[in-house]
């Protein structure tokens, strides 16, 4: 089942076009990572998929069971406050707040929700700390607790694992990867670490300055980019022992 | 001391400012967490300097009551700086430094050329640093604060929630299909509304103190979203309310007393946070 269809979409400001020509879609489970050059693009795509900015022009339609507020989406750490007093309850609950309609207050359902994700994702003995006194690898499961109250359909993560240490990236890579594959949650995810990211998608959309590419991860290892890939490997290897 | 309070008590403008002033401090305090954590501290300043200009326009129209021109011209004001911030071509700090000294130099302007007041420097002063007003308070000025007030508060409680998504991560919110234009929109008239009712007791220079204060003090201490909100709203009242009693047992002014014991509380506050770590 197609969820987002992408054709021909062109972004950018006013008069500064971005990046032109984007074409791609992405179905019910597909894991799709967005790769590219700094500057290609890849943030003003993200917002345009949030809804926050308008294409200049192509088309952007998202299939019938997704509607615009079924998104989660986990930001770049750096675009959140450090200092913005919350605790993590709050912050994981405020996914709910697409349910609460025109109630004031949340509900059973919603605090129930919030406790099952929290205990999904092994931080419901952090519940009643404060979100900036956490780790790094804490606070984006914090984040992504909140993205799945929000949605089960799609989630959309905006370099999950920048500034996180090798071992709290692996488990973040992996946690991502078991919510795709046991329950069948789409990913969305944007990254420049082509290594580490790559293994675990099924589809790259790469963004360049001069073109795109778009396909499955067989295409794109035999595509340019994907050689690139190659040989950034190789040296990956020969650098480790 | 108390037996003093209570003979002052005795008095309705001494009844009707401290009402006044709690109502004030508490719509204040609210909407200070939300300003200061979404970087918008200067807002208050600018919209009150726009509320001075709009004064004196007023005051040069003749109109029976300012604040059919003053509400209205910072309505406006405040949804331009606070809705339209992001998009427009000069950057928002620059926009509300800019509004702000604009609209002191020509309200000040019109009122010493147009005022036909025999004391501008008093005017001047008065609508600047707060005057005593708050003292002189009629019973139809406590009715419309109190509205005001009401109206604040309720929406803040009943809002909680969704403001705090909004504060926290618009691009979340927005993303989940919260209509963030709507709640940005409506901070920006109320914070609007609440310094033209707050300038009558602190004047326009020192209005910004009563919102930004208690949300900093409450932010040393406190580490969730409800309780910074809970101690700001304290903090703000007990602030408010001993900065006008001093004002009346030691004959300082109104505003000026408030904002030294914000001062102090938020000293206080700043050496208990650094204690506790």
């Amino acid at each position: 089942m197609i969820q987002i269809q992408c054709q021909n979409l062109k972004l950018g400001y006013e008069k500064q076009i971005v990046a032109s020509d984007i074409s791609f879609q992405v179905s019910k489970g597909d894991y799709l990572c967005i790769l590219g050059e700094n500057g290609s693009g890849k943030s003003t795509l993200i917002k345009t998929l949030l809804g926050l900015k308008k294409p200049l022009g192509g088309s952007l339609r998202f299939g019938e069971d997704i509607r615009t507020n079924e998104i989660g989406y986990l930001p770049q750490q750096s675009q959140l406050q450090r200092d913005f007093p919350a605790s993590v309850e709050e912050i994981v609950l405020s996914g709910c707040v697409n349910r609460l309609g025109l109630k004031p207050f949340y509900g059973k359902l919603e605090k129930e929700i919030a406790r099952e994700n929290m205990e999904q994702l092994g931080i419901l003995n952090l519940a009643g700390k404060c979100y900036r006194e956490l780790s790094g690898g804490q606070q984006q499961r914090v984040l992504l607790a909140r993205a799945l109250c929000a949605t089960r359909k799609l989630l959309l993560l905006d370099e999950p694992v920048a500034g996180l240490d090798p071992k709290a990236t692996a488990e973040m890579y992996e946690l991502i990867a078991q919510l795709n594959r046991e329950q069948g949650i789409t990913i969305i995810m944007v990254s420049h670490d082509v290594l580490e990211a790559v293994p675990f998608a099924s589809h790259i959309l790469y963004m360049s300055h001069q073109d795109t590419f778009f396909g499955d991860r067989e295409s794109y290892f035999k595509s340019p980019y994907g050689q690139m890939y190659a040989s950034m490997l190789q040296v990956r290897r020969e650098k480790q022992p | 001391m108390m037996e003093t309070l209570a003979y002052y008590l005795q008095f309705d403008f001494v009844r009707y400012a401290l009402i006044v002033g709690t109502l004030i401090g508490l719509c204040a305090s609210l909407l200070g967490v939300s300003l200061v954590l979404k970087r918008f501290s200067f807002i208050g300043d600018g919209l009150s300097h726009v509320a001075f200009g709009a004064v004196a326009i007023a005051a040069v129209l003749r109109v029976e009551s300012d604040m059919v021109v003053v509400i209205p011209v910072t309505v406006i004001a405040a949804v331009a700086l606070l809705a339209l911030g992001n998009k427009t071509a000069i950057r928002g700090d620059a926009a509300i430094a800019m509004i702000s000294v604009a609209a002191l130099a020509i309200g000040y302007l019109l009122l010493s050329r147009y005022s036909g007041s025999a004391n501008i420097s008093a005017d001047v002063c008065s609508s600047l640093f707060g005057s005593t007003s708050i003292l002189t308070l009629t019973g139809a000025d406590v009715g419309f604060c109190v509205v005001i007030s009401v109206v604040v508060i309720l929406m803040f409680v009943l809002l909680f929630h969704k403001i705090f998504a909004v504060t926290f991560d618009e691009s979340f919110a927005k993303g989940t299909g919260i209509q963030t234009e709507i709640y940005n929109g409506l901070i920006a008239v109320i914070t609007a509304l609440v310094i033209v009712v707050a300038m009558e007791l602190a004047g326009s220079l020192l209005v910004s103190a009563l919102i930004i204060f208690p949300a900093l003090s409450a932010m040393r201490v406190f580490k969730s979203f409800r309780s910074v909100t809970v101690c700001a709203a304290v903090l703000s009242v007990v602030g408010t309310l001993s900065g006008i009693l001093i004002s009346i047992f030691v004959a300082t002014p109104v505003g000026a007393s408030i904002v030294a014991v914000d001062l102090g509380i938020f000293i206080v506050f700043a050496a208990v946070g650094k204690v506790k770590g």
